[in-house]
């Protein structure tokens, strides 16, 4: 074959590594010297259709064409369709035209899947740096009150409000501040954090650079768990890079102001992903909680006035800048403005990331777009937000995922996972879970958490072994009170959400009534 | 001094003045030594002006650091909610069976330790496992085996 290289697109990213991405970036390497081919092979993030990994991209007429899952196997089989332009049978069509991924609303993975995360030249030809590009021209008071305007509220778990926390940062005088982005991703059932990071890391450093110029802080740590080495490559090269483009360092963008930033890779610890525990880890101590106040805004890294976000939040910042707030607002439903990338995982099957303006119904997320589950049986409950977040019922859900409704109904939206649980699941067994879970996690520094997890496990096994069932059941309510009011932080506070939601919507795993599954 | 501690005083000390350098200190010399032995808590503790009891702390606080050594391939099996949808409890006791080992133990042989871990991101394929530094999704028995053979292959 003569003419230019044909260029194949393959994922680098840990979903379509961990189900042989790699291998077979080798095998289309091996096959295509031996045909003689000439192919340029360019690793990119990942669509979000995990099902479909490793998925294969190859670019015909402008138009991105898939095959997947593909094998290592078929690599000679679709390199010989693909020179021919004939049909194979792992053949997708058109990527973009995929319905799962057609319907979504891609604010933040816009560009994750189709450039190299690496590469700053993709990222600006693809529209990054256009925020910005426009903070620079503008004032911090500006940046903030346009972020406050936007609506965009915390998605690490809280919701809170993310223009209050800019204002405060903004209105702390001290000689030095820093932005800190909570990249410890510790919740089952999410991996938005990990996909960006390593699909369109620079998105992640340009909300960084933005948030820096609003407040006034010229320093900035990734504080990004060991669990995900891919990224904490990939991010490192990202600021390496952005640094020699002056998207970070002293002169930003040529604005003249300055902005540094590093990764901090913690060291195996679910509490630090708690902001407090995060900032005593950062500063190389045991990640324990402090007692707020005083908030981290005006008090955080080294007593400092610090800006502590979430990923998703801060790559939610550079198109609110660019596009405006009001262009932001309208995607999303009362108070919960903008998009949300949510994840189905667990028992599903196309499970995977969906971005989409909040308001989806989490029936759905589950079966319209999730497709049910992998093993083929019913749906019995999704927890939703991770392993603090509830047990949800099929009658609850025809809700809508906003942060109100879902705290109306003794949930949250969390950091938007949803695990799928088929009806083999066991509540009682995930209850205990979450206690035994706390008991592992805890950071020790306030009894409720620390010694009412222990007791939860116990008062868990008395029930399920009907040892004075009842009177184990006051005990529980009793110990899941005192652990929501009298904890430190959400660690002891929200254990009780999983074990209380599993107790009142699925009594009949906890002897509580009569077995209604059987019957009905 | 012997080797450990030398090892040990130039890697930390080059540490020092970092936002955290405790931690990735402690990470550095783990890597170059295969697991922190008791003379680290001196020698990092004379470096970065603490106490001996306040390294300890630290060293105890993180899942990852260990005053073992480990075996030679390192099984990582998640633990999490969303594993535990596609049975990962029972790859488990699949895995803990298969390999004569349980979980959070070395073999008799010390080339392989079994462990959880609690989420390695990869929920929508789960159940997830990490052999070494290889990720592996939709995990079963069979594909753990070959992760480990592969390792042993390339000689790790």
């Amino acid at each position: 074959m003569t003419g230019a290289a044909i260029k194949l697109f393959l994922p680098l990213d840990s979903v379509a590594v961990s189900l042989g991405a790699d291998e077979l970036a080798d095998a289309l390497q091996s096959a295509a010297e031996q045909k003689n081919f000439a192919v340029e092979i360019i690793r990119t993030g990942s669509r979000g259709m995990h099902w479909l990994e490793p998925l294969l991209e190859v670019e015909h007429e402008g138009v991105r064409h898939g095959y997947g899952p593909v094998s290592p196997g078929d690599t000679e089989d679709i390199l010989e369709a693909i020179a021919a332009k004939t049909k194979h049978s792992k053949s997708l069509g058109p990527v973009e035209e995929i319905a799962y991924f057609k319907s979504q609303t891609r604010l933040i993975f816009a560009r994750c899947g189709i450039t190299d995360p690496t590469s700053v030249e993709d990222y600006t030809d693809h529209g990054g740096c256009a925020g910005l590009d426009k903070a620079i021209a503008i004032s911090g008071d500006q940046l903030c009150e346009t972020v406050l305007q936007s609506g965009l509220r915390g998605r690490g778990g809280a919701g809170f409000p993310a223009g209050i926390k800019w204002k405060t940062v903004a209105g702390a005088p001290a000689d030095q501040k820093y932005i800190v982005c909570n990249a410890d991703e510790g919740d089952s059932g999410t991996f938005a954090d990990r996909m960006i990071m390593e699909g369109d890391p620079f998105l992640l450093i340009e909300g960084m650079a933005i948030a820096g110029l609003a407040v006034g802080a010229t320093k900035g740590y990734i504080y990004l768990r060991s669990e995900y080495p891919i990224a904490a490559k990939i991010l490192k090269t990202a600021i390496a890079r952005a640094e020699a483009a002056n998207i970070l360092g002293e002169n930003v963008r040529g604005s003249g102001k300055a902005f540094h930033l590093d990764v901090f890779i913690g060291a195996g610890a679910y509490i630090c992903g708690e902001e407090t525990s995060l900032l005593e880890s950062l500063e190389g101590k045991r990640g324990e909680v402090r007692a707020k106040p005083p908030l981290p805004a005006l008090e955080g890294l080294f007593g400092k006035p610090t800006l502590v976000h979430n990923v998703i939040t801060l790559c939610s910042v550079p198109a609110i800048i660019a596009k405006g707030a009001e262009a932001y607002r309208d995607f999303g439903m009362g108070k919960s403005t903008g998009t949300m990338p949510f994840q189905i995982a667990g028992n599903v099957k196309y499970g995977g990331l969906y971005e989409t303006a909040f308001g989806v119904t989490l029936k759905d997320l589950i079966e319209k777009i999730g497709g049910g589950t992998r093993s083929g049986k019913a749906v019995r409950t999704v927890q939703i937000g991770g392993p603090l977040g509830a047990y949800l019922p099929p009658t609850l859900f025809d809700l809508p995922m906003d942060y109100e409704t879902m705290l109306a109904n003794g949930a949250g939206v969390g950091h938007g996972g949803i695990v799928i649980f088929d009806e083999s699941v066991n509540l009682l067994e995930q209850a205990r879970y979450a206690f035994e879970f706390c008991v592992e996690e805890s950071c020790g520094k306030c009894t409720p958490c620390r010694v009412g997890s222990v007791r939860g496990v116990e008062v868990i096994d008395r029930i399920r072994d009907d040892v004075e069932r009842e009177k184990n059941f006051i005990v529980l309510e009793d110990l899941c009170d005192l652990m929501v009011d009298g904890s430190l932080c959400a660690m002891g506070g929200m254990t009780p959400i999983p074990v209380q939601s599993a107790v009142q919507h699925f009594p009949e795993d906890f002897g509580m009534m009569p077995a209604k599954r059987a019957a009905e | 001094m012997d080797a450990n501690e030398t090892k040990l005083t130039s890697i930390l000390t080059a540490h020092v003045g970092q936002t955290g350098g405790l931690i990735t200190g402690l990470r550095a010399a783990q890597e170059a030594i295969g697991y922190l032995p008791s003379e680290t808590d001196a020698i990092a503790a004379e470096a970065f002006n603490l106490t001996r009891a306040e390294v300890k702390g630290v060293i105890s606080f993180y899942e990852d650091f260990h005053r073992e050594p480990k075996g030679k391939t390192v099984v990582r099996l998640c633990a999490a909610e969303a594993c535990q949808a596609v049975g990962s409890r029972t790859l488990q006791r699949d895995v803990e069976k298969h390999f004569a080992v349980k979980s959070g133990e070395t073999n008799a042989s010390k080339d392989l330790t079994v462990e959880p871990v609690y989420c390695l991101g990869l929920c929508s394929c789960a159940p997830a496992a990490l052999v070494g530094d290889r990720l592996v999704g939709r995990a079963d028995v069979e594909s753990i085996a070959r992760a480990i053979e592969n390792r042993r292959k390339a000689g790790a």
